[in-house]
């Protein structure tokens, strides 16, 4: 019987919340879709230490691949890494969470692999179809994959971080995987430095739209209640073309895909593309002056106000709490 | 240089799709159909890169039914050159990626730019398959593209969670476009009416031997499920007395 291998996603050391997700899918997917093992894929250089965190989540065996070639994950090099892997340790399914990289390397994968592809899945069904989202969700399909190996990305909203209480072996593989005379080069990563709780991840997000008028009152008006609130700052596909924050803070169809406890939408008119990054959001509040912004329609609470002045006041009653 | 940039016939996104009752479809009754946003992202990119002084041809191509004729003539009347209309009637992302690697084999393009998804599947899906299937270095989700080395490599910024990402990548390579990369220019008139005569081939997707069996099939559709909102409160302090006591997430 064939097993299921989940790619490790890990930075600085650290294994994000995404790749615990991911080990949830796989489990589902082993269980539903075909049998076998869950098999953690990490590699990178100087990976023992999160190696051993990575045991720690419930999958029968670490497998890894320590190689300064793979330090960076470029999508050629961890495509080679994964298919060594997956190999090796008898994968016939692959299981990458949608962040960045994952969305980067899977189609890549499966193209080296000969494997179906579903991204951004939802759902497993219990007779191994999948569920995904199309038309900036407003229609979830349930997809069947062809061919005797599949690869898919899962949106890591959609399923529960795998505890951490297992205790996997770590084994590496002996793989060569020499990077190809016409390999990507890293160059260099600019991280928006941020004390805040990862977008993704946060309990609470206070998003911004082109409501807030300028990147200044991101600043001014919108930070002092994201802080106050302990939460991660979004904002709408508006704000981002208009140039008032970078564009790793989207939340929408093309950004970010967020279900926080509390969504708080502020001057976001609340366009298609943006429902479909927060609509499954467990409270969304917003304020906005249109009385008929979209946006209510879909918000547990609405509260038509002038930013400006509510905002502000939110903060200070937020902070006396 | 020879850049070429495929394109997606998609339903507009100020649209709002709706499933149809059969489950199998979207209501296609009122939907406006245009150049997918990313698509027509890359094909600016493709223009800037020809008017920068590269000596270069930007070739457009799609794979669809006849109807996508008008979105090939929209990124004909922005600019391109000519246009190649791959008929099929599916639009499988295996299926589009080994109908592209064969165009890429006739046409033998230094740089595929194209958008990092189509709004209406939202895969994402083409563009790293493509890469991995003809070979080629890519560079996703970009934001800045600049040629170097006499055109013979690329640099790229690519938007990753949680900032920027520079790769280098030696040509030919594929490239997808992010939101940020370029605001693209409307068709300017003398541009829609010099497209007009502009070549736009057509090759049946039959044709061409390529495997056009898909490998994800959509068994049905179901409209996601309805949120129930609409309540209005009067004031910023109701507003935290409603997210505390009833919401309980204050």
């Amino acid at each position: 019987m064939s097993n299921v291998l989940v790619y490790a996603e890990h930075a600085h050391g650290k294994l994000p919340k995404a790749t615990a997700v991911a080990v949830t899918a796989a489990k589902e997917a082993a269980a539903k879709m075909g049998g076998g093992d869950v098999i953690l894929g990490l590699f990178g250089s100087d990976i023992s230490s999160v190696s051993a965190d990575a045991g720690k989540l419930g999958a029968a065996k670490v497998a890894t691949i320590e190689n300064g070639a793979l330090e960076h994950h470029t999508a050629d090099m961890a495509t080679a890494a994964l298919k060594a892997i997956a190999d090796a340790t008898d994968c016939d399914r692959v299981v990458l969470a949608s962040t960045s990289k994952g969305k980067d390397i899977a189609p890549r994968l499966a193209g080296a692999l000969g494997a179906s592809i579903a991204t951004d899945v939802t759902a497993i069904n219990d007779d191994g179809t999948l569920v995904r989202p199309m038309y900036a969700g407003n229609a979830f399909a349930t997809v069947e994959m062809h061919g005797d190996k599949k690869v898919f990305t899962v949106r890591t909203t959609a399923f529960e971080a795998a505890p951490e209480d297992g205790s996997a072996t770590v084994e590496a593989i002996g793989a060569d995987v020499a990077a190809p005379a016409n390999a990507i080069q890293f160059v260099s990563v600019e991280e928006t430095k941020s004390d805040r709780p990862v977008l993704t991840e946060a309990e609470r997000v206070v998003a911004g739209g082109r409501g807030l008028k300028s990147g200044e009152n991101f600043t001014k008006i919108l930070e002092p209640l994201v802080d106050a609130l302990g939460a991660a700052m979004g904002a709408s596909r508006a704000a981002v073309d208009a140039g008032y924050v970078p564009n790793d803070l989207q939340v929408g169809q093309t950004g970010k895909v967020v279900a926080p406890t509390l969504y708080i939408a502020v001057g976001i008119s609340g366009a298609i593309q943006h429902l479909a990054g927060m609509k499954d959001s467990k409270v969304i509040a917003s304020i906005n002056k249109d009385p008929e912004a979209p946006i209510f329609q879909i918000s547990d609470f609405g509260l038509v106000a002038d930013l400006f002045e509510a905002v502000p006041e939110m903060t200070e009653k937020v902070k006396g709490l | 240089m020879k850049i070429l940039v495929p394109v997606k016939r998609v339903p507009d996104a100020e649209t709002t799709i709706k499933v149809n009752p059969e489950g199998n479809g979207i209501v296609e009754a009122g939907v406006k159909w245009v150049v997918n946003p990313f698509c027509e992202i890359a094909i600016e990119e493709a223009l800037r890169i020809k008017e920068s002084g590269a000596e270069a041809e930007v070739v457009l191509v799609t794979i669809g039914t006849t109807d996508s004729q008008e979105q090939l003539r929209t990124g004909l009347a922005m600019g391109a050159d000519r246009a190649i209309l791959v008929t099929a009637d599916n639009s499988d992302p295996w299926v589009v990626a080994r109908i592209l690697a064969k165009i890429i084999e006739q046409e033998s393009p230094d740089v595929v730019v194209m958008g990092k998804q189509a709004i209406d599947d939202d895969s994402n899906v083409v563009g790293q398959l493509l890469a991995e299937l003809v070979g080629w270095p890519q560079a996703t989700f970009i934001s800045e593209l600049t040629l170097e080395d006499g055109n013979a490599a690329a640099t790229c910024v690519r938007e990753i969670d949680g900032g920027l990402e520079t790769v280098k990548i030696p040509l030919p390579a594929i490239v997808t476009a992010d939101l940020r990369l370029n605001e693209p220019r409307y068709a300017s008139l003398p541009g829609i009416m010099k497209a007009r005569k502009k070549p736009l081939d057509e090759i049946d997707a039959g044709s061409l031997g390529v495997d056009l069996t898909p490998m994800l099939t959509v068994k049905n559709l179901v409209p996601p499920a309805e949120r129930q909102g609409g309540r209005l409160v009067e004031s910023v302090d109701e507003l935290i007395s409603v997210l505390q006591s009833e919401a309980k997430v204050l």
